[in-house]
């Protein structure tokens, strides 16, 4: 049993001039068979391995990481969360998850930030305002909430957008999810991480993934940097690697991989209390607990596992952020980041099993996965553990791609991809 | 951000084109013979290779021509560049 955080072991630990914390998780050799092996030690995989423990009662469980816990994708996010999707299967699955993140810290015994301060959609066009209210109806009639603003409203929300009619995308309206928010992304893994380590679940990093090993069609191991691991199920969670790993059991996936760039600017005092985004110009902002602006800008065109984005994809989120914020002229930024995604012709995950016995796949969250991080490793779970799809997650299956069942949430999703 | 040499207007920035995607995936010569899971193979599933990969890219704020480009995909380091119908460069 891990000693629980609260306010009277941080006291404690302050007369120890905190030296003495407990390591939050335990750093093991793996050993020479599991249940069940995730690939992957990012938000998602650590969640799955969380829950499959948790309420499936399983107890021989490995997560391998290539590099170290909170070093990958959940680390470079702009850490957005919402469930404000058009689509039935994807409100279900996204709303799922905004369930579990409202009592995520508590469940946890970690403080992972969950701040519910709202998410705006802004309208720029005709087509906008329209796709906008059709979704705002969509969400409520599925029991998510939102609300259409008008222009006044919108200014009224966030004073310093600028709402006049002269700009070249003028804001026409938007809408507002209220238990939208954003969470501290490191603090998701950590507390995870932290959770099923506790639980018995070996989180093995620095430990890469260089092959499978297939009977037939069934799996038989995986092939490490820290040698062979004997497992009869594996979950893969690899975000931009998923095709790579997909490679090594002789798989196809309708993935493409490429840089997603963020960037945040040096800390300044509160000035915007939640999150605008603006799907039109692609433009997202919100600002973090330290004060950084933090921006969201878009995926390059090409494939590349480079981690490195165009700078004209910042240039031109950041001329599009200047439009609507005159008042960040003179902002400064600190840093810029590129995350690989893997994105799915209808930008939609799989949480799926496949062609081969014991292999699973969750992956194709393209440029929105952070918000999904405890639905996901919940209904992964679920999927590994009765080798079925939870009700939630059976629309994301693989075979949509051959059955053309797809759950098209391109410009729907109230953000381009 | 990387220059590409376009092979009719030569060398400008990566930003002028747009990328088509993998190269060299054939069109079904008998569209109406396929199964499910040979459409979802074409339509759908691609290599996504991380290394050298084969690709189409178009010139859309230039001469608005289709190429064809080897690139590795882990360090977006331009192998060749050769034009639609010819073949690729062997590596």
């Amino acid at each position: 049993m891990k000693n629980k955080y609260s306010i009277f072991s941080l006291i404690k630990n302050a007369f120890s001039y905190h030296e003495n914390w407990e390591k939050a998780w335990k750093d093991p050799e793996p050993k020479k068979e599991y249940d069940v092996v995730i690939i992957g030690g990012g938000g998602h995989g650590l969640a799955t391995a969380y829950y499959l423990a948790k309420k499936h009662n399983m107890k021989n469980i490995a997560v391998v990481e290539k590099g170290w816990i909170g070093g990958g994708n959940t680390g470079r996010n702009t850490t957005i969360i919402r469930s404000n999707y058009l689509w039935d299967a994807s409100a279900g699955l996204y709303d799922h998850a905004l369930k579990i993140w409202e009592g995520l810290s508590q469940e946890l015994n970690y403080n992972v930030m969950f701040s519910q301060r709202g998410v705006m959609n802004l309208a720029h066009n005709l087509q906008d305002v329209r796709d906008l209210k059709r979704r705002t109806h969509a969400n409520r009639l599925n029991g998510i909430d939102a609300v259409y603003l008008n222009t006044e409203e919108v200014k009224k929300f966030c004073p310093i957008i600028n709402t006049s009619p002269d700009i070249r995308y003028p804001v026409l309206g938007g809408t507002l999810q209220k238990r939208a928010g954003t969470a501290r992304h490191d603090a998701v893994a950590w507390g995870y991480a932290r959770g099923a380590d506790e639980m018995g679940v070996d989180i093995i990093q620095n430990c890469e993934v260089k092959g499978i090993k297939r009977n037939g069609d069934a799996v038989e191991g995986i092939e490490t940097t820290k040698g062979f691991i004997k497992t009869s199920k594996i979950g893969v969670v690899a975000a931009g690697h998923s095709s790579v790993i997909a490679n090594m059991a002789g798989l196809r996936l309708p993935l493409e991989s490429k840089p997603l760039q963020a960037l945040v600017s040096e800390p300044v005092k509160p000035i915007i209390d939640t999150v605008v985004m603006s799907n039109a110009v692609h433009a997202y902002v919100s600002q973090s607990d330290k004060g950084e602006l933090v921006i969201g800008a878009g995926t390059d065109d090409y494939v590349s596992y480079s981690q490195k984005g165009s700078h004209d994809i910042v240039e031109g989120t950041l001329n599009a952020i200047l439009e609507l914020y005159p008042i960040f002229s003179r902002m400064r930024m600190l840093r810029q980041w590129g995350g690989i995604v893997d994105i799915c012709p209808d930008a939609s995950p799989i949480i799926s099993k496949t062609s081969i016995k014991g292999l699973y796949f969750n992956c194709g969250w393209g440029t929105g996965g952070f918000k999904a991080t405890p639905g996901s490793g919940d209904l992964f779970a679920h999927t590994i553990a009765n080798d079925e799809p939870h009700k939630l997650n059976a629309a994301f299956n693989l075979n949509r791609f051959v059955s053309g069942d797809l759950v098209d949430e391109h410009g729907a999703a109230a953000v381009a991809h | 951000m990387f220059l590409i040499n376009c092979p009719f207007c030569g060398e400008r920035e990566q930003s002028e084109f747009k990328a088509g995607g993998e190269a060299h995936i054939v069109r079904p010569k008998q569209p109406t013979e396929l199964s499910d899971d040979q459409w979802a193979e074409y339509l759908f599933m691609r290599k996504n290779i991380k290394g050298i990969q084969f690709e189409r890219w178009n010139h859309i704020h230039g001469c608005r021509k289709w190429f064809n480009m080897v690139r590795d995909t882990s360090n977006d380091e331009i192998k060749a560049v050769y034009k639609m119908g010819e073949k690729p460069p062997v590596k």
